[in-house]
Parts: C-alpha cells; sequence; structure tokens
C-alpha cells in the first residue's frame, strides 16, 4: 500500500512531466474554480494534523489550510485534504496535485531551490530530539552509542540523525520506515532504543501513547527545524497568499486582534489594525483577494496565539509550552515575527 | 532470408509496381515502426527535460556523485554515511540481490518438499501440505510480511532477554547474530582441497556415466562425490591444525557487536518471500511429477527398478520438463516481490533508493529510470539463465 503510494506518486510526475504545463500562474484561479482548496497534509499526527474519529482534520498545520481557504472563500471548510506519507510529499505538491502542503515540513536550502517548491514562512520552530523509554535510564543523547534508533526515512530528520551520530563519532543502527506509525509500533514494541524526530512531533506521538509518562524526551537538540507551509514554485502570487494569511495570523495577535474582540477592532483607530483587517490600504486586492481577507481568517480561526494554543499549548494533550521557546512573538523573546502590513 | 527469396521472386517477374512489391513494403513499414518508436521517446524524453526545467526542478545524473548522508541499517557491502548516491544504489541492489538469492534457495527447497508431500501416500502428510498451500498462497504477500515482522520478529524478547544456542547464535527484536568466520593463516589449503574435491566428484561422475553407457555397470558416483567434496576439505582442515577463528557475537552496551547479524526486517522478509514462494513452487512440483503418466512407474517396477531409481532416471527427467519453465517465473516473482521490503523498512533497492535518495536528492525521473533498469536487467539475467537450463532438460527430440 506504502509502496504503491510511492510508485504511484513517482509514477505521476513521470506523465505528468510529460503533459502540457498546468499554467504555473493561476493556482489562485483554480482553486476559485474548483471551489476548494486541495491541502497536503501528513499522516495523522495529534496537535498538528490529528484525524478525528468521525473524519475531521484538526491541528496547527491544518489550521494554515484552513486561514487560507477562509481568506480565499469565506468559508474555512472548504479543503480537501490529502494526506499522503512524507516520502512523495514533495513530488505530489510538484506534480499540482496539492495546491499547498502544512505538514510539518523543514525549510532548507535543497528543497527550496532544487525541488521545484517555494517555503513561504515558519509556522512552528523545532527542533530534533531523541525520546526514549524512561526505563532505559538513558539521560542524555550522547549515551546513545551504539543504539537502534527509529526515524522516518526522507525526511531532514534521517539526516540530521545521521550527522550527529557523527560528529559525535557513535554508532548508529538506524530503523526507517516512512509510515509513522509502523515507527512508533516498532518502538513500543522495543524494536529500537530510541525514537527519534522533531520535539514537537515526540510530544504529539508521546500523548497518544498508551502511557505517555513511561516516555521521556532526553533534552539535547541536535538541529534547528523551522516548520511552515509550501507551495509550488513559479506562482509567485500564489506563494503571496499563503506567505500573508501566515503573516497576518501572526501580526493580527502581536497587535492584539483576536476572533474574540474582531468585531471591536474594526473600529479601531490604529492605523496597523486598520490595514490588516483592510479597512484601509487594498493589500487583499493587490493579492487577488478581497481586501477583509484577514476579517475572514480572524472570525473563524482566531490569531496564531490562538490556534497554537487551541491544538499543542499547554493545556493540549501536546503539551508543548510556549513562554519563552522559539514560539513565541518577538516582543515575548521568541522568534515569531510578522513582516510589515503595509 | 524469406525476404530475399520473395524478392529474387519479385524481381524475376516485375509486372507490378514497387508500391506492391513485398520487400519495399516490409521495409517501409519497419522503419516507419522504427521512427515512431524514437519519435515517441524523443517527444517523451524531451518534453520531461523541458518541463522539469520550467517548474525549477533540477534533472540529471549528476547527483550520483553527492554525499548521500543517511544511515543504512543493514548493508552487505561496506558503506558510511559520507558515501555517494551512487554507492546507496550499490548497497540497494546487493541487498535486494542477496534477499532474492536467499529466497529462491528456501523457497525451492520448501517447496519441493511441500510438493512431495502434497503427493504423499500418507492421509495426514498430504493433507497438512494441502493446507499449508491452500492457506498461503491465498492470502496477500504484503499482509504476510506485515504479520511475519510485527507479529514475530518485532515481538522477540529484548537484546539483554535474547534466546540464544550455546552461547553462540542469538536471537531478538534487534535481529539475528551469528559467529563471523575470521580465516587464519593456512586456511587457503582447504579452500585448494575443496576445489580439488568439486574437480574429483565432476570427474568420477562423468566416467561413472561413461561406464554406465558403455558397460551397463553402475557406481555409486553421487555417494562417492559427495564423500569427497566433504570429506577431503575436512581432512586438510583438520591436518593444517584447524585454522579457522570465530568471532562470536556478545552483550556490549545496547546491543550486540562482533559477528554477524541480520535484522529483523530481513527475517520477516525473507520468511515472508520462501513461504509464500515455496506454496506455489510446490504446485508446480506436484504437477510435474503428476504429468509423467503413473504407467512409467509400473513399468520400471516390472523391470526391477529401485524406486530411489525410478524417481531419478524415469519420473524427474521427465517432471522437470514441465516444471523448469513456470519455475522461472516464480524466481522472477520472488525477485520483484522482494521489493515489498518497504512496507517494513528493510533497506533494499527500492526503499533505500526509489524511497529515502529519492526523497533526499528529489531526482525522480533519473532515480524511477535506474531502478526500472535495473529490475528489467535482473529478471532478463535469471529468465536467460534458466532457459539455458530448460534447454538442457528438454527432450533431445530424435
Amino acid at each position: 500500500m506504502k509502496k504503491s503510494l510511492t510508485l504511484l506518486g513517482a509514477a505521476s510526475v513521470l506523465f505528468a512531466m510529460t503533459g502540457a504545463d498546468a499554467g504555473a500562474q493561476q493556482t489562485l484561479a483554480q482553486v476559485k474554480q474548483r471551489g476548494a482548496l486541495n491541502c497536503q497534509v501528513g499522516l495523522p499526527t495529534p496537535g498538528f494534523y490529528a484525524l478525528s474519529a468521525d473524519g475531521k482534520w484538526s491541528g496547527l498545520d491544518v489550521d494554515m489550510c484552513r486561514a487560507v481557504a477562509a481568506a480565499i472563500f469565506d468559508d474555512p471548510d472548504k479543503v480537501r485534504y490529502q494526506s499522503v506519507t512524507s516520502a512523495v510529499r514533495f513530488t505530489s505538491l510538484a506534480n499540482g496535485e496539492s495546491d499547498m502542503l502544512s505538514r510539518t515540513t523543514t525549510w532548507t536550502a535543497v528543497r527550496d531551490s532544487q525541488l521545484g517548491l517555494e517555503f513561504v514562512g515558519v509556522n512552528f520552530y523545532d527542533g530534533q530530539g531523541f525520546l526514549v523509554p524512561k526505563a532505559s535510564g538513558i539521560k542524555s543523547a550522547r549515551e546513545l552509542d551504539g543504539a537502534t534508533v527509529c526515524v522516518l526515512t526522507g525526511t531532514t530528520t534521517e539526516l540530521n540523525l545521521a550527522d550527529y551520530f557523527r560528529a559525535n563519532n557513535m554508532r548508529l543502527q538506524a530503523v526507517t520506515n516512512e509510515n509513522v506509525n509502523v515507527l512508533v509500533e516498532t518502538y513500543l514494541g522495543g524494536g529500537c532504543d530510541a525514537y527519534t524526530n522533531d520535539k514537537s512531533g515526540l510530544a504529539a506521538r508521546r500523548s497518544a501513547f498508551p502511557t505517555p509518562d513511561d516516555h521521556v524526551i532526553l533534552p539535547e537538540t541536535i538541529s534547528k527545524e523551522p516548520l511552515g507551509p509550501v507551495v509550488r514554485h513559479g506562482d509567485q502570487n500564489w506563494g503571496d497568499i499563503v506567505r500573508w494569511v501566515l503573516m497576518g495570523l501572526i501580526e493580527a495577535e502581536e497587535l492584539g486582534v483576536n476572533s474574540r474582540n474582531l468585531d471591536e477592532m474594526l473600529k479601531s483607530d490604529n492605523p496597523n489594525i486598520k490595514r490588516l483587517l483592510g479597512v484601509e490600504g487594498n493589500i487583499g486586492q493587490g493579492m487577488g483577494l478581497t481586501n477583509d481577507f484577514m476579517v475572514r481568517v480572524i472570525r473563524h480561526l482566531g490569531n496564531y496565539g490562538e490556534l497554537y494554543e487551541r491544538h499543542v499549548g499547554a493545556n493540549t494533550p501536546v503539551g508543548i509550552p510556549r513562554e519563552e521557546s522559539l514560539n513565541a512573538l518577538w516582543t515575548k523573546g521568541g522568534l515569531m515575527y510578522a513582516m510589515p502590513f503595509r | 532470408m524469406t525476404a530475399a527469396t520473395q524478392r529474387s521472386a519479385a524481381g524475376a517477374s516485375r509486372t507490378t509496381s514497387i508500391v506492391n512489391d513485398a520487400f519495399v513494403r516490409g521495409v517501409f513499414y519497419q522503419l516507419l515502426t522504427a521512427a515512431i518508436l524514437v519519435g515517441g521517446l524523443w517527444y517523451l524524453v524531451s518534453n520531461t527535460i523541458e518541463n522539469l526545467s520550467q517548474r525549477g526542478m533540477a534533472a540529471g545524473f549528476d547527483f550520483l556523485g553527492y554525499s548521500a548522508g543517511f544511515n543504512i541499517v543493514f548493508t552487505l557491502i561496506p558503506y558510511r554515511e559520507g558515501d555517494s548516491y551512487l554507492r546507496v544504489f550499490q548497497v540497494g541492489i546487493a541487498n535486494t540481490l542477496l534477499v532474492a538469492a536467499i529466497g529462491i534457495v528456501l523457497a525451492t527447497a520448501i517447496g519441493l518438499v511441500m510438493g512431495l508431500a502434497r503427493l504423499s501416500t500418507n492421509w495426514l502428510i498430504r493433507n497438512l501440505a494441502r493446507w499449508y498451500v491452500e492457506v498461503l498462497r491465498n492470502t496477500p504477500l504484503l499482509l504476510q510480511i506485515i504479520a511475519w515482522y510485527f507479529g514475530f520478529f518485532n515481538l522477540l524478547p529484548v537484546p539483554r532477554q535474547s534466546i540464544e544456542w550455546g552461547g553462540t547464535f542469538f536471537l531478538n527484536n534487534r535481529g539475528f547474530y551469528f559467529p563471523a568466520p575470521v580465516p587464519q593463516d593456512g586456511f587457503g589449503w582447504t579452500g585448494v582441497a575443496l576445489g580439488l574435491g568439486i574437480v574429483a566428484a565432476v570427474a568420477i561422475h562423468r566416467w561413472a556415466r561413461r561406464r554406465l553407457e558403455a558397460t551397463g555397470r553402475s557406481f555409486p558416483s553421487v555417494l562417492v562425490g559427495t564423500g569427497l567434496v566433504v570429506l577431503l576439505p575436512t581432512a586438510t582442515f583438520l591436518l593444517t591444525g584447524s585454522p579457522l577463528a570465530w568471532d562470536i557475537p556478545a552483550l556490549r552496551g545496547f546491543n550486540f557487536r562482533g559477528g554477524l547479524s541480520v535484522p529483523p526486517t530481513f527475517c520477516a522478509l525473507i520468511v515472508a518471500l520462501s513461504i509464500y514462494t515455496s506454496c506455489f513452487i510446490a504446485e508446480i512440483v506436484r504437477a510435474g511429477i503428476q504429468s509423467v503418466s503413473h504407467g512409467q512407474t509400473e513399468a520400471a517396477r516390472a523391470l526391477g527398478v529401485k524406486p530411489a531409481r525410478i524417481m531419478r532416471f524415469v519420473i524427474l527427467p521427465q517432471a522437470l520438463r514441465v516444471i523448469v519453465p513456470p519455475l522461472i517465473s516464480q524466481y522472477l516473482n520472488l525477485t520483484k516481490n522482494s521489493s515489498l521490503a518497504i512496507a517494513i523498512g528493510f533497506p533494499d533497492l527500492v526503499s533505500v533508493w526509489m524511497n529515502t535518495s529519492l526523497n533526499q536528492s528529489g531526482r525522480a525521473i533519473p532515480i524511477v529510470a535506474m531502478t526500472m533498469g535495473f529490475y528489467c536487467a535482473v529478471s532478463l539475467t535469471v529468465s536467460l539463465l534458466m532457459n539455458l537450463y530448460n534447454r538442457r532438460v528438454q527432450i533431445t527430440e530424435r
């Protein structure tokens, strides 16, 4: 099944490439005509792209899809979710099956420049860590010499893992699979000594374990993992839309605009708020949207802070505290910083 | 030849126009087909390259020299993280061929036994074999691979509680660990003795056959040959003072070190592939033997031929003619089915090359093309070898 997905993805690239070019500049028009946004997420992962029992997607990354749909259609539900393995994610985006992907994907130079992709921003700053059973008594990643480590294949995580063990002259046995569920089963069955992923991913996975408290995340962070939405290269306007929806979410939090006070804020005299909400200026129209696109987004979903607390914040099962982390606003010592809305 | 004959015939009586000349027409259609084929291929390739560059996606084979940077849990040939993508390709090929080779040997052995058991006169053996075949060949292979991995090899004890045999073989959920032979000075003589034994065995076998044909007197050449191949090297080995040390795996840190080992995914893959394919081989063997009419057995018996010799000289030579062609297909199937390894993450060619490397380098087209090229080449080679063998066992028609 997974294999056939990979093959299908690869084969569809072969054939899609030979067909006529689908028109690089028209993603927005295509989305409008289709009446839905094709948004790619990963295999269900708590907090970021979780699938409920009745088949509804939710999560921080899912809300990026919903925010873009809200900006275009004023309806966050006009999204067709495409859940594929990480191994075929870029192929699926590059050949036009997805309009965008939002699935804890790390922004790297090679991906940005050589795969026909465009990273539009960062919606979560992460770093790679290790999850080990508490019973193992391991306190530091440096104690993992000779360990068997479970890792998702085709990810930056896989490369960072090899780099870290090489740099520290440790022996590594990497058990790889492209299906995170197979890896988690293997880890829980004792098939590997540690499971490595972005720390947010580890926390998310652990929250779904039968006994989350029996597992600890080691203190070391071995890499930088800026995660964010990605679009296809070549349609700058579409990239702008996704980028500025993300910026708008962050800007809204910085300006104190949220889903509860939105109506008051629409009457605000603050020119920054007026521009963000389209009361002044024509930022939205310049991208082929309406000027009030951020009003739509905030009304349906809220600002970045609301999204964070709803899906991955300290009060959720995933429980990643935001204070003093890289994901706090820049005004609070973090890295979340929106370019000026003007 | 035919075309030339036709041409001379047409030339001799050139009464019709050149348009109706069979030879000219033949050449024309051949050229037309070739032109369409080449043109179509050129169109696809150039269109692909054009579209790739339009989308800003890199193409070409230059990435083969780049450093791959990821770890591979099991490699038959040496590999380090800093090695190139080309090396990853070779690692994948070696792993796939290893699985295919071991799988083919095991599947053939199990299949042969099961096929003969299907024909057993014992009711219990016959029906056990029948159920074995019917159940295992009628469930999907992918399911069996996953079942063997999650249902057995992943549930084995952790390294500290390994199942062990005599302190030298260990089985745990990280793999199967066994001693590695380390040849010492003088081990070469054992190899020489083995070579001599094989040469002598072949020579004796040929001599025995000639004598049988000439005089009708038989000689137990297989028994003597086997004895030579086994005894000669063993004697040499002992006489030169057993020059072979064993590197026995030992528990250190997280896991066993030293010796040789295969990961649980390898075990699961081999077991599933061999068992699944053995069902088909069993049926092929059974059909082959049943295709030889029972009258021949009775005739041989009436002449006083011993049962073992009936099998060897009367039934098998005829059965093999029926068995070998479908057997080739099963070997090819097993080789190609080994690509299902990706489901449990064994690093075969499809897993390390078409999945990991494709994803890390983003070069879908060269990588897919190289993978397809490899499977095609392997299948054609296996097919060629088996066809050569098939030609040998075919009846010499007189």
